[in-house]
């Protein structure tokens, strides 16, 4: 069984097709790349399987249970995490705290108990924080942890919305554009990383526009334009795709390939 | 003189700051000014008289009515919560989604609904709180502070001690603050937002439960109309110290409650609500974001 597995999931909003009967599966320890031009509805894909917003028809299973109709948490705690294009820490906490927010859906203590502390939730508790610290080693932000959110520069903010994405214990992850704005090094670095999060058994899917990057860190890629999917394969395959290059490019430029 | 009416300021100031509370934890995680908080309080003022009636009819008898007082106070807070919590389900969250001003409205309907209703299950009339203070306290400088006022200013200190460490130190307060931050996100990592309103809701209630017996014994009277000013005057405390900014809404409750006592002392007792809504204007004019608030076009 796969571990995502999408059917024929169209959106709409009024009469625009934000997404058109795509059909996507994802394997259990894959690294999947959802690449197209701007507006091909690579987010609006994601934003589908997190439950923000209900798709208009189609299906998204995982573990071929059905994610559709769920609210964000109830996804979550079905082991979905995500990260932003545009990064949203919880800036006005501090950077073990955000970790540590990412993993309290798999706390069992409730109000009652956050508030009496008996000394099971104190330990559970605990054990969060030791997990959380671990996380941000994991990601290269060790030291780092009381310092507010909205202090780190930008490429740790990314790493730490990755550490909070982790902590909910995912098995799959969904990366919006990670290496967004960063310099080649920390592209380096982040592949690195994203090496390391497939290692620890966490399939990872993502959209991103820097092409060596996805081109070198993919073992597939699926394309979208206008909603569409238009290609799907290994790397190699998809570069050569004529359809590829003609989303990206034009059609006029396939036309003056061929012609 | 001045340090009478310092001590006198505190004391009001501190149970404002209480219902503040309420009003500020919900701002900040909603963007719904509550108008039926104020009503909350009252309601906990009520339930204080009604659970001593309880106790009297029930012939328990207490070695100290100290003891009395705390299960008042308890019944107020367990009372004031659920309240809060049945409020904001049947009249809020249907409306979430809807334009501000919906669940605004609503509001306003509900505190006129528990108004009323008190009046017509309580009576129009003033009720006599019970005396559970015996004690003759002690003076300060030439001026007399009342074991009901060390009473107020001690509780409510402590419940906003608790409050701090709650909000900081717990797993539902940093829910609460993610989800105050930025509620979509907050649902993304995996917390249960409807869960974490619920709990502001019941926390907030539940301190102004006991702000409302608090009350009700410092002046030993009550009616069923109490919940209107008080609540406009913590509103006006919240918005002082910034809405949305707990810290901001006990610095505005203690502030508001000096500037209307030193005002009450030496200008005029007559214009001691004009001093508060005088504050309140000037401070939407000047500034809209409160003493502690963040500059409200950074949020948006």
């Amino acid at each position: 069984m796969p571990l995502l597995e999408i059917r024929k999931l169209s959106l709409s909003f009024g009469g625009l097709r934000a997404i058109d009967m795509i059909d996507l599966t994802v394997e259990a320890d894959e690294i999947v790349g959802l690449i197209g031009p701007n507006g091909a509805g690579k987010t609006t894909l994601f934003n589908c399987v997190t439950g923000i917003v209900p798709p208009t028809s189609g299906e998204i299973l995982y573990r071929g249970e059905s994610l559709t109709g769920l609210r964000p948490d109830q996804v979550a705690a079905k082991g979905v995490s995500r990260t932003f294009q545009n990064i949203r820490l919880f800036r006005e906490m501090t950077v073990l705290e955000n970790v540590m927010v990412g993993g309290h859906c798999r706390m069992r203590a409730g109000v009652a108990g956050a508030i009496f502390r008996p000394k099971a939730v104190i330990k559970e508790e605990e054990g969060l924080a030791a997990k959380a610290l671990e996380l941000l080693r994991f990601v290269g932000l060790e030291q780092k942890e009381d310092l507010w959110a909205r202090q780190l520069p930008y490429g740790d903010q990314r790493r730490l919305e990755i550490a909070r994405a982790m902590a909910g214990d995912p098995s799959l992850l969904l990366l919006d554009e990670p290496a967004c704005g960063m310099n080649p090094q920390e592209t380096n670095a982040l592949m690195e990383l994203i090496h390391l999060i497939r290692k620890r058994g966490i399939t990872v899917l993502l959209i991103e526009h820097q092409m060596k990057m996805v081109m070198g860190i993919s073992d597939r890629l699926v394309v979208l334009d206008h909603g569409i999917k238009i290609a799907e394969g290994t790397p190699e395959a998809v570069r050569a795709d004529p359809a590829v290059i003609g989303a990206y490019l034009g059609k006029e430029s396939i036309g003056a390939q061929t012609g | 003189m001045l340090v009478q009416q310092l001590i006198n300021g505190l004391t009001l100031g501190s149970v404002y700051a209480l219902i503040a509370l309420g009003y500020t934890m919900v701002y900040g995680i909603i963007e719904l000014i509550n108008f039926a908080h104020g009503e909350i309080y009252m309601l906990g003022a009520y339930m204080g008289i009604i659970t001593f009636g309880l106790l009297t009819t029930l012939h328990l008898t207490f070695p100290t009515s100290g003891a009395a007082l705390l299960i008042m106070m308890v019944m107020a807070m367990l009372f004031c919560g659920a309240c809060g919590i049945t409020i904001e389900r049947l009249a809020y969250r249907p409306l979430r989604g809807a334009s501000r001003l919906a669940p605004l409205i609503s509001a306003l309907g509900v505190s006129i609904f528990l108004q009323n209703f008190v009046m017509l299950a309580q009576g129009p009339r003033d009720k006599g709180f019970p005396h559970l203070f015996a004690g003759e306290g002690i003076d300060l400088f030439g001026s007399r502070i009342s074991a009901i006022q060390m009473f107020i200013m001690a509780t409510s200190v402590l419940m906003m001690a608790a409050l701090q460490l709650l909000v900081h130190r717990t797993k539902i307060g940093k829910a609460m603050r993610a989800t105050a931050q930025d509620m979509q996100m907050a649902s993304l990592v995996g917390i249960d937002v409807d869960r974490v309103i619920s709990a502001t809701f019941l926390i907030g209630s539940a301190l102004a439960g006991v702000a409302g017996i608090m009350v009700g014994m410092y002046y030993g009277l009550i009616n069923f109309f109490i919940g209107y000013i008080a609540g406009i005057k913590a509103f006006t405390a919240a918005v002082l110290g910034g809405i949305g900014n707990i810290p901001g809404a006990m610095l505005g409750g203690l502030l508001l409650g000096l500037i209307e006592a030193l005002g009450a002392g030496y200008i005029s007792s007559e214009y001691k609500d004009v001093f508060a809504f005088a504050i309140l204007v000037l401070v939407l004019i000047f500034r809209p974001s409160g003493l502690l608030g963040k500059d409200i076009s950074r949020r948006v």
